[in-house]
């Protein structure tokens, strides 16, 4: 193992701490009612955004969710800017005109989130679409959740991939509920055969292990790269949180026991440091080290997001149209 | 014949305007159903895949929302897609893509992202299709802020406004009204030339009345106004060629000179375009008017198959004229 390795190792961790540390801070921002508006916690699924991201280049493209955040700071974003966004501030990606759920950034190849369960499909599909006949090298990552695999708009997409070899690569997150729904109650037959069924390139990888992520992004993105079409990625997660930061008592729906298992035996962030320290890569004081210093960042953020300016009035009718 | 006589279809207008576009920037690319070596089930993109290859002129599976929204994501990445969608019906299929994507992402971003992006589709009854193949659906994406909506009603006017509209960084959509691809024909100059969105023309001066009309209305309206003459009726007849945005002012102006107003669009009467149109010219004429401001659009029904009742539904001269002439204190 390379001392690159090493560090591009403990990049990912600081990544998936990043995302961690600023979702745990929103969901105090909800409780505190700094926060208008909700928001769709990440926490738990850190390594898929964190391990595919890590596989793309700045200038790839990705599509993103209502459970976004990850996504967005996984690609690039800075978090003062998103917790900016998140409390409707002027200084927010969007002007504030977006909130949680439609964070976009051009710079970092964000072509938004969508709170349309599924929406973006067609429009990852199509931005890998210009890519190939622009010539330009790039390609997209479409994350959605399980949920998502109910809309007809991701299988027309996963076939117009196909057909036309357009290089784009289906996340899909299954952290097993669909809002408050277990999918096996919404969702017949193989998650991975409906993707096969056009002919894709199928995976199925443990998304709580960020280097299987990552290695498994690596191929497929590289791939499509090549010209050799689209894949689909089975990313097998867990929410933490509820669906959304109100959605507190759960277990109607799931039971505790299930939420404390996926956190004690198969959380993302331990079973990355558990691994580097057994292979003598890191030490607990790296980890530390890590910790306290995204901590520092969140908080600064958060606190130049509380005491930057609301959008002025005149912005409402702005960006109507071009 | 000199150029600036020359006549087109109403399609071959539409196709010219496209295969300039095609010629002049090579992100532009149309895609849908049956558009390549069919040319479209209406024959109107005849000739174009053989000039601008399968790339440019892409057919696509029978997927509308998803070849709309590929069209939204390659528009926000550097292409200029010109989606067709076959019939005008189908829009229920698409909406989501359109209003909820298409029409927002640039707001959404804070206007960060661009959606550059043309849906032409088709509306008009009259054709013996029955209730899925005949509505004239403007009104809802006009409903929509973000997207600019076109009705063009001549040749001259469908081939400019599809060429600003294809120039223009915002989602624009096109209704071309299906009957009228190549019953109607009129002059096209083969220079270039565009006719710039969001400017009403005024198709027949007049000072008794003003018949706003949209699309194939404009004929309904003409043909009324020419009934009108004969009994001594002056009728102004405005076509405000863009539904969004509007121009207000070539309206309202034309109310305040004629003091009466009827509003015609081949769209549900309901909740329709006319009931737009009434309420500004209403609001910003009220205290020149002399009768209150009339609309007609097709009848709030399903539009039926049998002629004899399909032919009810839709405006005609003369329910227009006789309309016109009780609002003229003539019975």
């Amino acid at each position: 193992m390379s001392e690159v390795d090493r560090e591009h190792w403990l990049h990912m961790y600081e990544q998936m701490f990043r995302i961690r540390a600023f979702e745990e801070q929103v969901n105090e921002l909800y409780q505190s009612a700094k926060m208008p508006g909700l928001a769709h916690l990440y926490i738990g699924e850190e390594a898929i955004a964190v391990g595919v991201c890590e596989a793309l280049t700045r200038e790839d493209y990705i599509t993103s969710t209502h459970r976004g955040h990850g996504h967005c700071l996984a690609k690039g974003a800075s978090v003062d800017k998103m917790f900016a966004e998140l409390l409707g501030k002027d200084a927010g990606y969007c002007h504030g005109k977006g909130g949680s759920m439609h964070i976009a950034d051009q710079d970092t190849g964000n072509l938004g989130a969508n709170a349309i369960v599924g929406g973006s499909s067609a429009i990852a599909t199509g931005a890998a679409f210009a890519s190939k006949r622009l010539g330009n090298g790039r390609v997209t990552v479409c994350f959605f959740g399980e949920g998502a695999l109910g809309q007809g708009l991701v299988y027309e997409s996963m076939n117009m991939a196909q057909l036309w070899k357009l290089p784009v690569i289906f996340v899909c997150e299954n952290n097993l509920y669909n809002e408050y729904t277990h999918h096996s109650e919404s969702t017949a037959g193989s998650m991975k055969g409906r993707a096969e069924a056009f002919g894709i390139l199928t995976v199925e990888v443990d998304g709580q292990n960020v280097r299987e992520v990552y290695e498994t992004a690596g191929k497929v993105v590289e791939r499509a790269r090549k010209g050799e079409g689209p894949a689909f990625m089975l990313c097998h997660t867990y929410r933490y949180h509820g669906h959304h930061v109100g959605d507190i008592a759960r277990e109607y729906y799931r039971p505790k026991q299930e939420e404390q298992l996926w956190k004690t035996e198969r959380d993302p962030l331990t079973t990355l440091s558990n691994w580097l320290l057994q292979h003598q890569m890191a030490d607990q004081g790296i980890f530390e080290q890590i910790e306290s210093s995204v901590n520092d960042e969140v908080q600064a953020a958060v606190t130049f997001a509380l005491n930057a300016p609301l959008p002025a009035p005149e912005e409402v009718s702005k960006h109507v149209y071009v | 014949m000199s150029t600036s006589e020359r006549e087109l279809t109403y399609g071959e207008a539409i196709k010219e305007a496209l295969a300039e576009e095609l010629r002049r920037d090579p992100a532009v690319f149309i895609l849908g159903e049956d558009i390549a070596e069919a040319g479209t089930t209406f024959k109107v993109l005849n000739g174009l895949v053989e000039e601008f290859g399968p790339e440019r002129v892409l057919d696509t599976p029978i997927s509308e929302p998803g070849y709309t929204g590929l069209a939204v994501g390659a528009a926000m990445t550097g292409m200029r897609p010109v989606v067709d969608i076959m019939f005008g019906d189908f829009s229920g299929l698409i909406l989501d893509q359109v209003a909820n994507q298409a029409a927002k992402i640039h707001y959404m971003s804070g206007g960060k992202l661009k959606v550059p992006l043309v849906l032409r589709t088709t509306m008009g009854a009259g054709r013996r299709s029955a209730a899925q193949h005949s509505q004239s659906l403007q009104a809802w994406y006009s409903h929509i802020p973000g997207l600019k909506v076109v009705v063009p009603a001549t040749p001259y006017d469908a081939k400019g406004l599809m060429k600003s509209a294809i120039r223009d960084d915002n989602p624009v959509v096109i209704l071309e009204d299906k009957m009228m691809y190549k019953t109607v024909k009129g002059p096209v100059p083969a220079e270039e030339y565009t006719v710039p969105i969001g400017v009403a023309d005024v198709k027949r001066g007049g000072t008794d009345i003003t018949l706003v009309a949209t699309s194939s209305m404009v004929y309904v309206a003409l043909d009324a106004a020419k009934m009108l003459d004969e009994v001594g009726i002056s009728a102004e007849v405005i076509d405000p060629r863009t539904l969004v945005p509007l121009d207000k002012q070539t309206i309202v102006e034309s109310v305040k000179k004629t003091s009466r107003a009827i509003v015609i669009d081949e769209g549900y009467e309901q909740y329709g375009v006319t009931a737009e149109l009434a309420s500004i010219i209403a609001d910003e004429a009220f205290y020149y008017l002399d009768a209150p401001v009339k609309r007609m659009g097709a009848m709030n029904v399903p539009i039926p198959f049998s002629p004899a009742l399909e032919d009810l539904t839709i405006p005609n001269a003369k329910g227009v004229f006789d309309m016109a002439k009780s609002l003229c204190n003539q019975s």
